[in-house]
């Protein structure tokens, strides 16, 4: 109504700045966590090291730092931008899709699948590797039991029906698991089990990431290709269809994602329910949303970059605060739930 | 020549019928007036209409062609819905979600273009709220948004444009501007569907009106021969005369109720 020239709107340039700040901070987080922890490192230990692995040539560095560097923090590293990602990229696209601020990775009943599996193994003394195993197995099944039920239920509300059979299921995985923490050994596996619901990568190993990076990669193309037409299925159903869009295929699409990541990134971090990590998956997609808006092509670069910052360096704090390691999901809580309450306080729009 | 053509149409939820024998021609540059009360089936008979509910019988007919089997992408690009906005959204701009409209036109794996985005602001230039841009929808007041909806619904380049209530909840003044838009584009030659509770809008822009009652369509055709005092009884059970009224520009019908709403009526 006014020909006023038109602002700055096209979303490309704008969207810069976050990205470059989002980039940078996962950098720097990145090389400060190879750095910390029992045995010193330097920064240019880190470089040389990571250089000489990537060109293949020979660092001038001790054989034992080299060890440390390449062993022991690398693949907690990896492990720690995997499952931080993983949880943040699910977390926006479940918000996305099912048009909640309340949604996290887990609202399927993921955590609750894996937890079933993780603890399972645990009760019958399985190796760290088949616990995980299991634990990405049954997070997938209990996410396909719910989608399979709720698909069998003849409703027009579609997604509330989804979300609230996932809430219904993942209440009875929760009560299998609290049978088993009754019935486990007091001494020798209750301690395990409790110390894996609350998440924790200490005991991520080069061979976790082989396994749950692929399997998380495999999770994000879809999702990556798809971007743009994440936005629309933000209108719901019946708009979405409107302008074309096969929602129930797009749905199926990103669901099989983000749960893929998920219960990847949950098997070799025990990140379990609103309660440890998964919390992550909640609170930084908003935080993103805060930076670029709901345009879901600028919040899945953020969100996978500042989740995956998040838990790296609360996981390099976890190992350095204390005596001993303290729990990952405790930290990610007790240091992430001031700042959302804080955001939350100072924020315009929730959305 | 007719654009589209409904037949016999039957429509309902899953087992439910909820109206039956519906059917009427449109060709580009009508405006058709759904008139009828709440629980009449008209939104009903638009999610038909949009193809997201199956027809229960009958069919619809697009450029002679039944379009029962048409991809949504195909069916996207000859026909737009403008719903009714819900006010609690995502924080899209209104460029971002006018853009959105291009969705039937951009290949599955790409995102908009530049061409795109000229498209989506071509749309918003053409109802004058191009300033808009970069606001935050949920932000905009009912008429800004309801703008913002049809811009999306152009941005698609249909031909045919289904609207669910256009002036539901907007003031008076937007009541008439998005009235005088949409005339606008029929003047275009799109051919719009709209639901309306008002019997007068009907008289203002359309040229063609159907009158639902219970599911079933009482009266089809011209404004002035479908909304008159019998049917209005019979479909709304008030009693109204249909008077001419002159503005200064303007000479309407409109609908008077014939019952006196307050004691202290003015004298004329």
């Amino acid at each position: 109504m006014t020909s006023e020239p038109m602002s700055a709107a096209v979303p490309e340039k704008t969207a810069a700045l976050p990205l470059i700040i989002s980039a940078v901070l996962l950098v720097v987080v990145v090389v400060a966590s190879f750095r910390m922890g029992r045995f010193p490192v330097t920064s240019h230990d880190v470089f040389a090291v990571v250089w000489a692995k990537i060109s293949g040539g020979t660092a001038s560095v001790e054989p034992v730092v080299q060890a440390v560097i390449l062993n022991v923090r690398l693949p907690r590293v990896i492990a720690g931008i995997l499952v931080g990602g993983a949880l943040s990229v699910a977390g926006a696209t479940y918000q996305g899709m099912f048009r909640n601020p309340l949604v996290s990775p887990d609202i399927l009943g993921v955590s609750a699948g894996a937890g079933v599996g993780a603890v399972l193994g645990i009760f019958l003394g399985w190796s760290v590797l088949a616990i995980q195993g299991a634990a990405f197995l049954t997070g997938l099944a209990a996410v396909a039991g719910v989608y399979g039920l709720a698909m069998t239920m003849r409703h027009q509300e579609r997604t509330l029906v989804l979300v609230l059979t996932g809430v219904a299921v993942a209440t009875l995985l929760e009560a299998a698991l609290s049978v088993m923490q009754l019935l486990a050994d007091p001494y020798t596996q209750l301690p395990t089990i409790t110390y894996w619901l609350m998440g924790s990568l200490n005991a991520a190993s080069p061979e976790d990431v082989m396994v749950a990076g692929p399997a998380i990669l495999l999770g994000l193309i879809p999702l990556w290709i798809l971007r743009w037409r994440m936005n629309l299925l933000c209108l719901g159903d019946e708009e979405a269809q409107a302008l074309g869009i096969q929602t129930t295929v797009f749905r199926a699409i990103f669901i099989v994602s983000a749960t893929l990541m998920t219960a990847a990134a949950v098997a070799i971090s025990g990140a379990h329910g609103w309660r440890g990590l998964g919390w992550v998956g909640l609170i930084i997609p908003h935080i993103a949303r805060l930076l670029v808006g709901p345009d879901f092509t600028r919040l899945l670069p953020i969100s996978l970059m500042l989740g995956a910052a998040f838990i790296v360096a609360m996981d390099s704090l976890a190992r350095s605060m204390g005596v001993t390691e303290i729990p990952l999901g405790i930290l990610t809580s007790v240091v992430g739930v001031p700042f959302f309450l804080w955001l939350l306080t100072s924020m315009r729009r929730v959305w | 020549m007719t654009l589209l053509k409904v037949e016999n149409l039957d429509f309902g939820y899953g087992r439910r019928r909820v109206g039956s024998g519906i059917g009427f021609d449109l060709a580009g540059g009508d405006v058709m007036c759904l008139l009828g009360p709440n629980g009449s089936g008209k939104t009903t008979l638009f999610k038909t209409l949009l193809g997201l509910l199956p027809c229960q019988g009958g069919r619809i007919v697009l450029d002679d062609e039944p379009v029962a089997l048409w991809s949504r992408r195909r069916f996207a690009r000859a026909m737009a819905y403008v719903p009714q906005t819900s006010p609690n959204s995502f924080s899209f701009s209104a460029l971002q979600t006018v853009v959105m409209g291009r969705s039937a036109h951009i290949d599955l794996f790409s995102r908009p273009t530049t061409h795109d985005f000229a498209m989506a602001k071509g749309a918003m230039r053409a109802l004058g709220i191009e300033a808009l841009g970069s606001r935050p929808v949920p932000e905009l007041s009912g008429g800004e948004r309801q703008l913002v909806m049809i811009a999306r619904a152009l941005a698609q380049e249909p031909r045919i444009l289904v609207m669910d209530e256009p002036t539901a909840n907007l003031d008076f003044g937007n009541r008439v501007k998005v009235l005088g838009q949409i005339r606008k584009l029929a003047d275009q030659g799109i051919a719009v569907i709209l639901s309306t509770h008002d019997p007068d809008h009907a008289f203002q822009i359309a040229n063609q009106v159907a009158l639902l009652h219970e599911g079933r369509q009482v009266a089809c055709g011209a404004p002035a021969s479908v909304i008159t005092a019998e049917s209005l009884r019979l479909v709304y059970g008030i009693d109204v005369s249909i008077v001419a009224v002159s503005g200064k520009a303007t000479q309407h019908w409109v609908c008077l109720p014939d019952s006196r709403l307050s004691s202290v009526q003015e004298s004329l």
